[in-house]
């Protein structure tokens, strides 16, 4: 049996799982201040009638490295920041100690300039002094030869617990979001560390022998184990989560909206043949742009407990949410308010949202009934529009050859899949407002927890052959060698696949159902002085995000 | 945190399926290693710098501008519509004030494509500056237009589609035509009867490194951009200046580039040429797009970036230092001129031999224009070429008067006959293309 857990702003969803379907699904309230007892609260529920020895996985999907960036409540680290030419990389700067050093390696992985050891040592000295123990270590264009940040580690390696190295994240180029990443990998570090360790321990004393998972921002798991070595992945997991739990209900053949409709907020992601699409580079948070892999989500400030106000003469809504709805005690009238006053929402106190409605009704000169209805249809009125927004910015994706500007696949959602708290209400509005056709995913208030306990291990990896140089690099797998000059791009490919087959068994890929999928590649001729004098080959692949093999159906049922 | 002082577009269309030829200089990798510099510095995240997907011009945009012989589609490929259409996705952007100046950098380049095209000169085929201008000038209030040509080699072809316009400012600033193709652009060249003094050109002699550039940028053309006063300016941002370049003989660098384009602030920047694929456009790509944003461009610099090896000899500075006395006193004389000049007659004729070194076709053209004030004159181009075609060309200029128009229509009608392949009229003034094929 498979647990499934999602840790939310208020809510924390567990189910339970069996190849027959959902055995039990319960919700517990998160304390935000002990994460910790909130997941072991949830996982002691849902297992109370279960025998240990019968789970097998466990999916978490947890705020913590979330809210402990949010907060900034991450211990110190330091970073060094090898850059050469290019923009000053001090405008890069993450933290206080943060020390750019000499050394330059170009776009074709060549070293421009050496490093200086005596400049890390200082460095080094200097962030070691003030106890820090966490360090990240970043070079431009690490990616194609990560020999600097290596030589940098080598030499400041006894003197720290741990070193995140910049070419190890991804084999993306940008470098001042691989600066944000690493520092964010060693700033949530511990914190990761110790609450897995903290997790696994009890888990163990329960005897509950299972392997124990991480949901990532890009709807996939990866083991424990593997966590550990780039914590940052579980950054922002929650949206993913609810995004594959809507996965099982898509069709195959169109491209859906998927909408989760949540107290604060809004999450909104576009499938294409119910595979979810993932955001060009990474995650961007507050003042952080990273390289983390993730869906391609938008996030509102509208939902179910939005603040309504009255604004020269016009109903806005969100992004505010100063508390629950006044049904339940809250200080303001919201769109959940304004479904007990239609009588959509019964059980809470309907007196109290008639109360809040009124005052806005006042100051509108309407009938409390019809403000009601008008917050409403703008409350979905307005996650339409977004939505559209979502699309046409999707459709705009930069492509880089003539071949894709022809082939100009266009996203166009045919159908919309609802989940969320007041889903089923919102669906009907919705369905009023738009061509598309609505479904709400059943099991809708959980469903964040049945996609965490079914998603599959996710990764990717990325490969740069340059033949005229010889040379062959796989940066995020530690990979490189020489190669020949008749290496090719088939060549490149198949070393691209045995390196993604690897890493997704290493981080808990099933390996009957292992499927690898090519997201580039590209051969360049390489001319100089009308000769071609190599090829220079890029190649990308991934397993995409699904769900695991055999569970597609029951979830139907 | 980095900023864009100004915000900036930017197209990036590196064409990346697209070549001349196998082993032609302009080829896919061309921009590849710009594009690894531009993302590995993470200028698209930077707040202010907008990325925009190029939209492809339609063939009534290349007819807007080009006569094409025997039609547009068989002297282009797609490539052509899609880089053209980044420099017009970009000039929109400015227009509709979505951005304030942006970059186009798009492959294949354009400067050398004139107005009659038989086929590819200098690796152009169509004038993907005048193809967006012209758009530009159909769609907005846009009247004057400065286009300032930074490429080492002469833009010849953006000089013919604006000879005859008093309304465009063409200012071509490259390595002297005694020394590189296409082996013109002299002072001398100043433009047709109808706009003299609107054509500028400045040929450096080889090896003049940043302070010559920069002092041509400031005491010459700054001058005189000021006292043209354009709707807008529009820089071709051709590379090959650089020291490292291999077809070229100069000394620019990337922070000459850059100092260049804050100097210029051009608000529509679109790449030529730059051949140097590894050694500077990489450099000088991110030294342009950061000094249009306004950002500080000080740490741009190529791994092997020695100025004081590159640094030009006292004779250059002298050199140049007269020759821009010369173009600012023809500056000075150009009303003068012109009204002498045209006064002469009511038309004007000019015959030219043309050489498309790409495609090694061989044109002679014979072109009268009407003496007139209005916008340009009415022009006809007699066009014949080794191709075996023979074709005649009329053109009427967007406000073009009563008369010229009426040229314009006299010359077409009468031509009509089986003698030529084709007979083409492009009246501007109702944006309409007419082909009479006998």
């Amino acid at each position: 049996m498979i647990i499934g857990l999602d840790v939310g702003g208020t809510h924390t969803d567990v189910v339970l799982i069996n190849n027959q379907g959902i055995v039990f699904d319960i919700k517990v309230p998160t304390d935000s201040s002990d994460l910790f007892s909130t997941v072991l609260t949830g996982l002691e529920s849902i297992t109370q009638d279960v025998a240990p020895s019968k789970i097998r996985r466990v999916v978490l999907s947890t705020t913590l490295t979330t809210n402990a960036i949010v907060q900034n409540k991450m211990p110190d680290v330091g970073m060094i920041v090898s850059s050469g030419p290019g923009i000053d990389p001090d405008n890069f700067r993450t933290n206080q100690n943060y020390f750019p050093v000499g050394g330059s390696i170009d776009h074709r992985g060549r070293e421009v300039a050496p490093i200086d050891e005596k400049e890390i040592k200082t460095a080094a000295n200097n962030i070691r002094s003030q106890g820090i123990r966490h360090v990240g270590i970043v070079g431009k264009f690490s990616v194609r030869n990560p020999s600097h940040e290596n030589q940098i580690k080598a030499i400041i390696d006894n003197d720290f617990e741990r070193i995140f190295l910049g070419h190890q994240i991804s084999g993306h180029l940008n470098f001042p979001r691989r600066i944000a990443t690493t520092f964010l990998n060693a700033s949530v570090y511990p914190i990761h560390n110790e609450f897995f360790q903290a997790v696994n321990k009890s888990l163990k004393e329960k005897g509950i022998e299972a392997s124990i998972r991480i949901l990532k921002a890009d709807g996939g798991n990866m083991r424990f184990e593997s966590s550990v070595d780039v914590p940052g992945q579980t950054i922002l997991s929650g949206p993913a989560a609810s995004v594959m739990g809507a996965v099982a209900y898509a069709q195959p053949e169109i491209d859906t909206l998927v909408l989760d409709i949540g107290g604060t907020t809004t999450d909104m992601t576009i499938l294409t043949g119910a595979v979810p699409i993932l955001a060009p580079v990474g995650i961007e948070m507050g003042p952080y742009l990273t390289l983390i892999r993730s869906l391609n989500t938008r996030s509102i400030g509208l939902g179910g407990d939005s603040q309504v106000a009255v604004n020269a003469g016009s109903i806005e809504i969100g992004p505010q949410r100063l508390g629950p709805a006044m049904a339940f005690g809250g200080p303001v009238p919201t769109p959940t308010d304004a479904l007990f006053v239609l009588g959509k929402m019964v059980s809470g106190d309907r007196f109290k949202s008639v109360q809040g409605m009124s005052v806005l009704a006042g100051q509108l000169g309407m009938e409390v009934e019809k403000v009601a209805e008008q917050v409403f249809t703008k409350a979905c009125e307005q996650i339409l529009i977004e939505a559209r927004n979502m699309e046409i910015r999707l459709n705009q994706k930069p492509v880089y050859t003539i071949h894709e500007i022809r082939e100009g696949v266009r996203i166009i959602p045919s159908e919309i899949l609802v989940l969320g708290g007041p889903a089923p209400f919102f669906a009907e509005r919705i369905q009023d407002l738009s061509t598309q056709n609505v479904r709400v995913v059943p099991k809708w208030s959980v469903a964040n927890a049945i996609g965490a306990a079914l998603a599959r291990t996710t990764c990717e990896v990325s490969l740069f052959a340059d033949t005229a140089a010889c040379h062959i690099v796989s940066p995020s797998e530690d990979y490189q060698a020489c190669i020949q000059p008749d290496f090719d791009q088939a060549a490149a490919v198949q070393t691209t696949f045995d390196l993604l087959r690897k890493k997704a068994l290493d981080r808990g890929a099933n390996p009957d159902h292992l499927e690898l999928e090519l997201l580039e590649s590209q051969t360049f001729n390489m001319v100089r002085g009308f000769q071609t004098t190599g090829k220079n080959i890029r190649v990308r692949a991934q397993v995409k995000p699904g769900l695991i093999q055999g569970f597609e159906g029951i979830l139907k049922l | 945190m980095l900023k864009a002082e100004r915000k900036t577009g930017l197209v990036f269309f590196p064409a990346f399926d697209w070549a001349i030829s196998p082993t032609h200089p302009e080829r896919e990798e061309r921009l590849l290693y710009t594009q690894d510099q531009v993302f590995e510095e993470g200028l698209l995240d930077i707040p202010g710098i907008e990325e925009y997907k190029p939209d492809p011009v339609t063939i009534q945009d290349v007819q807007r501008v080009h006569f094409c012989v025997p039609d547009v589609q068989q002297v282009t490929t797609e490539s052509h519509f899609i880089s053209a259409g980044g420099a017009l996705t970009i000039g929109k952007a400015v227009m509709n004030k979505e951005v304030a100046c942006g970059f186009a950098l798009v492959r294949p380049p354009g400067h050398h494509a004139m107005r009659l095209v038989h086929g590819n000169r200098g690796f152009c085929n169509v004038n993907i500056e005048a193809i967006m201008i012209e758009n530009l000038r159909q769609a907005y209030p846009v009247e004057r237009v400065a286009i300032v040509d930074t490429d080492c080699h002469h833009g010849d072809g953006t000089q013919d589609i604006y000879w005859h316009d008093p309304n465009t400012l063409f200012i071509s600033i490259h390595q002297d035509g005694r020394t590189l193709y296409p082996g013109s652009g002299f002072p001398n060249e100043m433009g047709g009867p109808n706009a003299i003094g609107t054509t500028i050109n400045i040929p450096l002699p080889p090896n003049t490194s940043e302070e010559g550039f920069l002092y041509t940028m400031e005491q010459v053309v700054g001058p005189i951009l000021d006292d043209f006063n354009p709707d807008i300016v529009v820089n071709s941002a051709g590379q090959d200046n650089h020291y490292s370049d291999p077809i070229t003989n100069m000394n620019f660098s990337a922070q000459g580039y850059a100092k260049l384009t804050s100097l210029l602030r051009p608000d529509i920047a679109v790449l030529e040429g730059g051949y140097s694929i590894e050694g500077a456009l990489p450099y000088v790509n991110t030294g342009i797009i950061l000094a249009m944003a306004g950002i500080d461009t000080s740490h741009v610099k190529e791994p092997d970036y020695d100025p004081i090896s590159i640094r030009q000899s006292p004779e250059v500075s002298a050199y140049i230092e007269q020759l821009g006395e010369k173009i600012l006193e023809l500056w000075s004389a150009r009303k003068e001129m012109q009204a002498r000049v045209q006064a002469e007659k009511a038309f004007h004729d000019r015959s030219r031999d043309i050489f498309y070194d790409t495609d090694g076709i061989q044109e002679t053209q014979q072109e009268i224009v009407r003496a007139c004030n209005c916008s340009g004159g009415a022009l006809r181009i007699d066009s014949t070429a080794s191709t075996g075609r023979h074709v005649l060309a009329v053109h009427i200029p967007q406000n073009a008067c009563e008369a010229c128009k009426q040229a314009g229509y006299e010359w077409f009608e009468s031509e009509k006959s089986d003698a030529l392949d084709s007979l083409y009229l492009q009246d501007r003034t109702i944006d309409s293309y007419t082909v009479y094929a006998g």
